[in-house]
């Protein structure tokens, strides 16, 4: 099978099936678990299969441009470590996803929980194959994402809300700072491409940028890697299902920083910085870590702590800046996900059958559940270090890097000391583990009776304890190799020489493994009925990162609200006033500085003719008069700006923009309409009688914003008065004018521009016209009239009362009888105007007319039908489906222009062509149509969708106007 | 014609400026849409104004370009039509659910000296 297919499918085939995972019903548990599984299970397949490509050095590449003109290309390239940590997460999910098939409740939108697990498989498998580092940064953000749902996937329970916030805040924070460090990086290699970058190792860190690239790329890593001081996220994800703790919060996810570190260790390490940087955090972290998973009395709790403690073991590693120290990094990363998964995996078996997680209740639990009680076992051996086990080798090495590395710098005299110390730690906390939840008394008061799990749970607890003894016993034949492409995908060529081998002789190192694991084993004897008595551990109890944080969340939250509260005007009339002067400041500063560029040689001006000049006159009279009357006389004021409206609309007219003034005038009708059904629902106002007070504070008042209103008049006057009298020498117009024909296919310049050249724009107008529309929708679903416009109008009570008076008549009669002889007009009108509409959207590519002017003419038909004959009556004769339309007009818009992918083209581009039509004869035929058919439809929905949401409101049943001791009651 | 039509546009800003500071939503409602008239009719005439040329191509062959009237204000213009019918849709039924919910029709939903 080709490389591009085996590579394409651990990093597409996850997403594909999260999203076939939403799409089944929330009780499917098996068939979303099955999905997964095979799934994984495939990647996994198809990675081995590329071993031997991988294993030949040169790594297997696939690439597609992305941001061709920011250089930043979408690459999948797997080497030797993405190879391994590919295996990890596809391996140890498809491990997951079977073992949370028996974890989850059926009572639980299953499906919802391994779709989200899918994507993040995906976008880990992304992350670790990036050959680009935006596209690294990118797939970051994306596993914190999906972390932050999995966290939050049982989100009734508050716990589950807070963790993933606080998760999601401080990874995602770490990611925004990768993104930086990473474009810092680019733009000091000259490229984003990954070969390139570990190319540039020397250009790199020469460079005055290293320092600035270093920490933002740091701050990346040691977040997401849950280093000391942003370790306290990671016990707060615990509140995630087990399999998610047991998948992203051990062995995958908080390994990206890790896998970053390493990744970027060829050209990033050696240096002091990055010497302090790194080997202070890594050791803090082991330190703070090991001695905090001492006193946790949750079994997670307890993992973890010690996941922490063993990542601050990685970066210390990687800290140090040695080939050697590098290759034991590797490999505990390896070692540290198969024993801790298995852990996590026990923990959530543990607390699946016992109904419990607290140390202090559990006891004896060997007797009941044996098999699982000799699977942590072993485990929990490999993660103390304990020999003929994997945990034991790569504490051996890092024991033997601390040794090598005694001298010279700050760290290193103390380096063998904490070194030991952290490992009699992680012995002390192993046997807490083991020894407060398997042996000891029967355990009593237990929510649940404790058994064995169910055959297939335990079953990938077997299989990773099987690799830990496997590896742990026969290190070179089976890790080996493998360990050995990772290392030298990082390290070059020069690899330095290290051996797999279980016994090495009588060294340091061992005499300091004894030495913590005696230690540790007696620490327990001796102190365990304290540690287990103890609320918080000793020392470092104190310090708690999550409070910090919660503080600042607080600081945050609070900050905002004073500046709220100071700069945010309570009162809109004032804000507003501020913000118009702020304006008028802005540009009398910017036109005092630069002039307003009036150049008398050049003043291009046509002398005022009689007609324009009388138009304006009107439309001028028309807008005072609107602003006059719209506080008491609203329905004069909506004539008038209706006035204001045409006369702009004639201006289309008089200085060439056909389309223009078509689509105003369109619009006018269905604004003037809108505004009428709103008057409706609004109060009737009357001049009220002031106190001569307030009265003469209203006065000036208005006499202040009248001054307002006249400088900023007289200033957009002034300005456009000023760019009219130059001379244009547009170049855009040139061009479009130029091409609209040779390339677009059409004659209306206007239109082509719309549908073709800048189509995209026209995409996203449409889509916010649909969300203007739905948002209308959903506003008025829950709309409560005010108490006063409950009643009926005072029309349509007099029209009433003169049918209820008169016995021959039915109540409706007399407006039926007023209505009589518009109906009769509007409904033949109907079909003339779908016609019309029709005809404007044939023409719209050659001639003035095209899918918006189609679209709002189509909506006046339907929205005419309305006032005609009332609601009822349409809907019961029409197909009114405004939210179909809204949908399909923005699909058949995206569709169209998605089409020209499979082409090869780019997005949106357009084909034309004349064809031989019999009867029609030559006609034009242009991909835009189509595009322009969906703006059509949209347009006509939202339209539609608007004016009928409104108007339905007068369907509703009117009540008598409420007395109003009723509402004093209320209040 | 440039004067009139400046001044023109002039007298819809001041109108609407002046409607946006009263404290009437119906009144804002018709201040936005005299004032989206100005900013429509502005941005028309930044393409200069030239009577008896819409940028409609006539005839074969290679076009003149100094025929026809600057297309490009006419496109963004188009748009930006519809798109304030939309925005005066929408802040219509705002102000309407806002005076089902507070019972005023006063932008800061109460009356003043509330």
């Amino acid at each position: 099978m080709p490389h591009t297919f085996l590579l394409l499918v651990p990093f597409g085939a996850p997403f594909v099936a999260s999203l076939m995972a939403i799409f089944l019903p929330s009780r499917a548990r098996n068939a979303a678990a099955g999905l997964a599984w095979l799934t994984s299970l495939a990647g996994l397949l198809c990675l081995v299969a590329l071993f031997p490509a991988v294993a030949s050095g040169e790594p297997v590449r696939w690439s597609m441009a992305w941001l061709p003109t920011l250089g930043v290309n979408f690459t999948l390239r797997l080497d030797g470590l993405a190879w391994l940590f590919a295996v990890m997460v596809q391996g140890i999910g498809a491990l997951v996803v079977l073992y949370a098939r028996y974890y989850m409740s059926a009572d639980d939108p299953v499906p919802r929980f391994f779709a989200f697990l899918l994507a993040f498989m995906g976008a880990m498998t992304g992350m670790v194959m990036a050959g680009d580092l935006i596209q690294l940064a990118v797939f970051w953000e994306l596993t914190s994402l999906f972390s932050f749902l999995l966290i939050g996937y049982w989100h009734h329970n508050a716990a589950a809300r807070d963790g993933a916030r606080m998760a999601l805040t401080v990874t995602a924070a770490g990611g925004l700072c990768l993104l930086a460090g990473v474009v810092v990086l680019g733009r000091i290699v000259g490229s984003f491409d990954l070969d390139v970058v570990l190319a540039s190792g020397d250009l790199i860190k020469n460079s005055p940028w290293y320092l600035t690239a270093l920490i933002l790329i740091l701050a990346g890593a040691l977040t997401k890697s849950a280093q000391f001081p942003f370790h306290f996220w990671l016990p707060r994800a615990m509140a995630a299902p087990t399999p998610v703790s047991a998948y992203l919060h051990s062995a995958t996810m908080v390994k990206a920083g890790v896998f970053l570190l390493i990744r970027l260790w060829p050209v990033l390490a050696g240096t002091d910085a990055w010497y302090v940087i790194v080997s202070t955090a890594g050791m803090a972290t082991l330190l703070f870590g090991a001695w905090s998973a001492v006193f946790q009395n949750d079994l997670k709790g307890l993992l973890a702590y010690s996941t922490i403690s063993h990542l601050g073991l990685i970066t210390l590693l990687l800290g140090l800046g040695s080939p050697l120290a590098a290759v034991a990094a590797i490999f505990h990363t390896v070692n540290h996900a198969t024993f801790k998964a298995s852990l996590f995996m026990a923990a959530g078996v543990i607390d699946h059958e016992t109904g419990t997680r607290d140390m202090r209740k559990l006891s004896g639990l060997r007797r009941s559940m044996p098999v699982t009680a000799a699977l942590a076992i072993v485990a929990a051996a490999a993660m103390a270090g304990v020999p003929l086990l994997n945990g034991f080798l790569s504490k051996e090495m890092f024991l033997a890097e601390a040794v090598a590395h005694t001298g010279g710098r700050h760290l290193n005299l103390a380096l063998p000391v904490l070194a030991t110390v952290a490992s009699l730690l992680s012995v002390l906390y192993s046997v807490r583990f083991i020894h407060q939840t398997f042996f000891g008394p029967p355990p009593v008061d237990l929510p649940k009776t404790p058994h064995e799990p169910a055959r297939w749970m335990r079953f990938p607890i077997e299989v990773l304890v099987g690799l830990c003894i496997i590896v742990g016993v026969l290190p070179a034949i089976t890790i080996g190799p493998i360990l050995a492409v990772a290392v030298r995908s990082v390290l070059g060529p020069d690899v330095p020489y290290y051996s797999l081998a279980l016994w090495h002789g009588f060294s340091l190192p061992l005499v300091m493994s004894m030495i913590a694991l005696v230690g540790g084993v007696t620490a327990y004897k001796l102190l365990g009925p304290r540690i287990n008595a103890s609320q918080r551990p000793w020392v470092v109890g104190r310090f708690n990162g999550a409070r910090a944080y919660d503080r600042a969340m607080r600081a945050f939250n609070n900050g905002a609200a004073w500046i709220v509260q100071r700069l945010g005007a309570a009162r809109q009339q004032a804000r507003l006033r501020a913000i118009i002067l702020t304006c008028l400041l802005a540009a009398v500063l910017a036109s005092g500085m630069a002039g307003l560029g009036f150049d008398e040689a050049g003043l291009t001006i046509q002398r005022p003719g009689l007609g324009f000049t009388l138009l304006w006159i009107i439309g001028g009279s028309c807008a005072i008069a609107a602003a006059w009357q719209a506080k008491y006389h609203r329905l004069a004021s909506v004539v008038l700006v209706g006035g204001a409206g045409l006369v702009s609309c004639l201006t289309f007219v008089w200085f060439s923009a056909p389309d223009l003034a078509t689509t105003q005038m369109l619009v006018e009708v269905v604004t003037t309409v809108l505004l009428l059904i709103g008057l409706r629902w609004l109060p009737k106002r009357l001049p009220g009688l002031a106190s001569p007070q307030q009265e003469a504070k209203a006065r000036r008042r208005r006499a202040s914003d009248l001054a307002i209103a006249i400088l900023a008049g007289a200033g957009v006057a002034l300005v456009a008065f000023a760019v009219m009298t130059r001379p244009s020498a547009s170049p855009l117009a040139r061009y479009f004018l130029d091409h609209a024909y040779s390339e677009g296919g059409g004659r209306n310049v206007v239109n082509v521009l719309l549908v073709d050249f800048r189509a995209f724009d026209t995409l996203g107008e449409i889509t916010v016209l649909g969300i203007v529309g739905l948002t209308i929708w959903a506003l008025l679903r829950r709309f409560r009239p005010a108490a006063d416009s409950l009643g009926h109008t005072e029309q349509k009570r007099i029209q009433d009362d003169s049918d209820d008076r008169r016995e021959d008549r039915k109540l409706g009669d007399t407006l039926s009888e007023t209505m009589l002889i518009p109906r009769v007009v509007m409904r033949w009108l109907f079909p003339f105007i779908v016609l019309l509409a029709l005809h404007l959207f044939l023409r719209g590519h050659d001639l003035p007319g095209g899918g918006f002017a189609a679209g709002v003419t189509l909506s006046i038909a339907f929205i005419l039908q309305y006032m005609a004959s009332g609601a009822r009556w349409v809907e019961e004769r029409l197909e009114i489906r405004p939210l179909v339309w809204i949908g399909g007009g923005l699909l058949i818009a995206a569709l169209s222009g998605v089409a020209s992918w499979l082409f090869g083209y780019p997005l949106l581009t357009s084909w034309f062509r004349y064809v031989d039509l019999p009867l029609i004869g030559k006609t034009p035929l242009a991909s835009a149509v189509v595009f322009d058919a969906g703006v059509a439809l949209l347009v006509v929905g939202a339209t539609v969708l608007m004016l009928v949401a409104i108007a339905h409101q007068s369907l509703r049943k009117s009540r008598p106007v409420p007395p109003v001791v009723a509402e004093e009651d209320a209040v | 014609m440039e004067l009139v039509l400046a001044l023109g546009i002039g007298v819809l800003t001041a109108a609407g400026v002046w409607l946006l500071l009263r404290p009437r939503t119906f009144q804002v409602i018709i201040g936005l849409s005299l004032l989206g008239y100005a900013v429509n009719l502005f941005i028309f005439a930044m393409g200069r104004l030239r009577a008896g040329a819409p940028p409609v191509l006539k005839g074969e062959g290679p076009v003149n370009p100094a025929a026809y009237a600057d297309p490009v204000p006419q496109a963004l213009v188009l748009t930006a039509i519809v798109i304030s019918f939309a925005l005066t849709a929408l802040f219509l039924v705002v102000l309407l659910t806002s005076r089902g919910i507070t019972g005023s029709d006063h932008i800061d939903g109460r009356e003043p000296g509330e």
